[in-house]
């Protein structure tokens, strides 16, 4: 019985992958023979389908490297260089991750600040939300290199300008959740609390704290996720030297394709082992207040 | 009586502050540094200002529509005055940042530039991707509303892509569509089509069983249940997505162009004049950018109003 609810559970989903790698295949096939044949008729080159089939997986530099190819620049990248190296994929993960996690914990810091301010303070919420949610519509991408020129007139160079950027993107969900989470406590309970004369600080630190720990965390789980976006988009126009960025547009600069599908899936892997963390220290910590809430 | 000279006495010192701005010579802190206490007075004056308007907010709730919007409005005012005020002042150099007056005069004289950058990121690549992108996700969450184990299937590949950053794949799209447009709108595609397509799924399912038997019982037909059942419960989720898209979209194009791009586009525009030290002129794409984006955002908004003005998170809205 229990077994056969894991495999219904996990059917879908693996035979989904398997359809997704096969479809990677076909076009590999497709994408890199076409380009073969092009190649080949240019220099006036007979040739045969078969010469194709065999040669389209290992092209130098193919349009679309098939999953093994990546697989083993992956592998090459991580294991079988040495982690100083600026051709190890970990080198350069350590650098994204760095300014993620930077930028990460200021911009929640930033955003809890924003949140407690808005939540106390009308004066406050009338003239900062709309600019919180307006903030967002400017493309980060935008202010990326002002931020590093700025930054860097002011001598401060390296994982700061990055993470300022993360932190510009991973604010704003922190701000929504936390308002909303601050706003969620129970009206009984805000009424008891005010007839106990409690001060303000007591009812934020005895009550709105707590009622506001399940949508934190669910914001935090964006919001890390944001950050390694902002982390790797800063590092396009910065010109920065190392991260998983740079790596992207030194791949596409020299036709490295394979180069620019291992960093892709590493920061994949970043991306979900960061939230799957945060998801980790939810459960964690909403265990001890008697369970998960659905918030 | 009292409040009004006090109100009267705010407004004169932000008055003296922008005279300050436009009449003095530049680099006016550095002559005679005491003049920063009066950008320091304005501040409490504004934030004095802020705090007479939210309370007239709340004890005439007939006006409030009209104070409402003014109290953002002033901060932001009191922030560009600020800016000017300190670039001026203190005579920094316009690369580093230039005043919001110059930004506005580098708008002005390069309208043309700047309208081209707008019609081949935004006309061109946003509006294709994210019509292309949310139509695909909507199509999809329809199909997979009847399959669940099309649902099993694509729900957690739909949350694992929403933790991983997508923009990764432009420069594999620019390889593969070229330098134009269609590369960019292509990345846009990616990105906005499982916000859609998991919003629309959880719309879609969030319906109610009892509205569905009740059409059921008036003998609707399968697309007038989904119209005038389905459709509009899950029109508030749909919209959450429309509106995170949009700002998505605008993200994903100009990070694509920095992959490659013809020479126009706002993306390119951004490259090439931080590479020049033009700053006053990047800062006028970005405010191009920022009114682009809100303006779309907030043509999304207003839809949403008009076409959920029955669901409760929107009646609600009118007793505070």
């Amino acid at each position: 019985m229990n077994s056969n609810s894991t495999v219904r559970k996990w059917l879908p989903l693996v035979s989904l992958i398997v359809i997704i790698i096969a479809i990677w295949y076909l076009a590999a096939l497709i994408m890199n023979g076409n380009q073969l044949i092009q190649n080949l008729e240019r220099k006036k080159q007979d040739w045969t389908y078969s010469q194709i089939l065999s040669q389209a997986y290992q092209v130098k530099r193919p349009m679309l490297p098939a999953p093994h190819q990546v697989a083993l620049e992956l592998k090459k990248s991580v294991f079988d260089t040495s982690v100083n190296s600026k051709r190890s994929l970990v080198f350069h993960s350590v650098i994204t991750l760095n300014s993620t996690l930077l930028g990460f914990v200021f911009g929640s810091m930033l955003g809890m600040l924003i949140a407690i301010g808005i939540v106390h303070n009308k004066t406050l919420e009338a003239s900062l939300m709309p600019w919180v949610i307006a903030s967002q519509t400017i493309p980060i991408l935008a202010i990326a290199p002002i931020i590093v020129v700025v930054l860097g007139a002011l001598n401060i160079t390296g994982v700061v300008p990055k993470a300022v950027i993360s932190m510009y993107l991973s604010f704003f969900p922190v701000t929504i959740g936390m308002v909303k989470g601050l706003r969620a406590s129970d009206t009984l309970h805000v009424e008891l609390m005010h007839t106990y004369n409690a001060s303000v600080l007591q009812t934020f630190w005895k009550l709105r704290w707590y009622s506001a720990q399940p949508y934190l965390f669910a914001s935090l789980k964006v919001a890390i996720a944001a950050a390694l976006v902002g982390a790797i988009v800063a590092e396009l126009p910065t010109g920065a030297q190392g991260g998983l960025g740079s790596r992207l547009l030194s791949g596409s600069y020299y036709g490295q394709t394979q180069q620019i599908w291992a960093a892709l899936l590493m920061a994949a892997l970043l991306g979900s082992i960061l939230v799957w963390l945060v998801g980790l220290a939810e459960t964690a910590l909403l265990k001890r207040r008697g369970g998960l809430t659905n918030a | 009586m009292l409040n009004y000279f006090a109100s009267s006495l705010h407004l004169g010192l932000i008055a003296l502050q922008l005279v300050l701005v436009t009449s003095a010579e530049a680099g006016f802190y550095q002559r005679s540094p005491s003049l920063i206490l009066l950008l320091l007075m304005s501040f409490y004056a504004v934030a004095a200002l802020l705090n007479q308007l939210t309370q007239l907010c709340s004890s005439q709730p007939n006006q409030a529509r009209y104070i409402k919007p003014l109290i953002p409005t002033i901060f932001a005012f009191m922030l560009i005055l600020a800016w000017q005020s300190i670039v001026e002042g203190y005579a920094i150099s316009p690369v580093l940042l230039p005043a919001p007056s110059s930004i506005f005069d580098a708008l002005i004289n390069n309208l043309p530039i700047l309208w081209a950058d707008f019609r081949q990121t935004y006309l061109k690549a946003v509006l294709a991707g994210y019509l292309l992108g949310c139509a695909s996700g909507f199509l999809m969450a329809q199909w997979a509303v009847k399959s669940a184990f099309l649902r099993q299937g694509l729900v957690p590949l739909g949350n694992f892509m929403s933790a991983i950053p997508i923009v990764g794949i432009a420069p594999i799209m620019v390889m593969w569509f070229g330098f134009d447009w269609q590369s960019k709108a292509a990345v846009i595609v990616v990105m906005t089509f499982f916000p859609m397509f998991i919003n629309t799924l959880t719309g879609l399912q969030s319906t109610d069983a009892l509205h569905k038997d009740l059409m059921h019982t008036y003998a609707a037909s399968k697309s007038q249940t989904f119209f005038k059942s389905q459709l509009p419960q899950a029109l508030p989720f749909i919209f959450n997505a429309l509106k995170l898209n949009s700002t998505l979209a605008l993200i994903g194009a100009i990070v694509a162009e920095f992959f490659g791009t013809p020479i126009v586009g706002m993306g390119f525009r951004i490259s090439t004049e931080v590479g020049r030290m033009n700053m006053d002129m990047v800062w006028a794409t970005i405010v191009v950018a920022a009114v682009a984006g809100s303006l779309s955002y907030g043509a999304l908004a207003l839809l949403e109003k008009s076409l959920l003005f029955w669901h409760p998170s929107f009646r609600g809205n009118n007793k505070h």
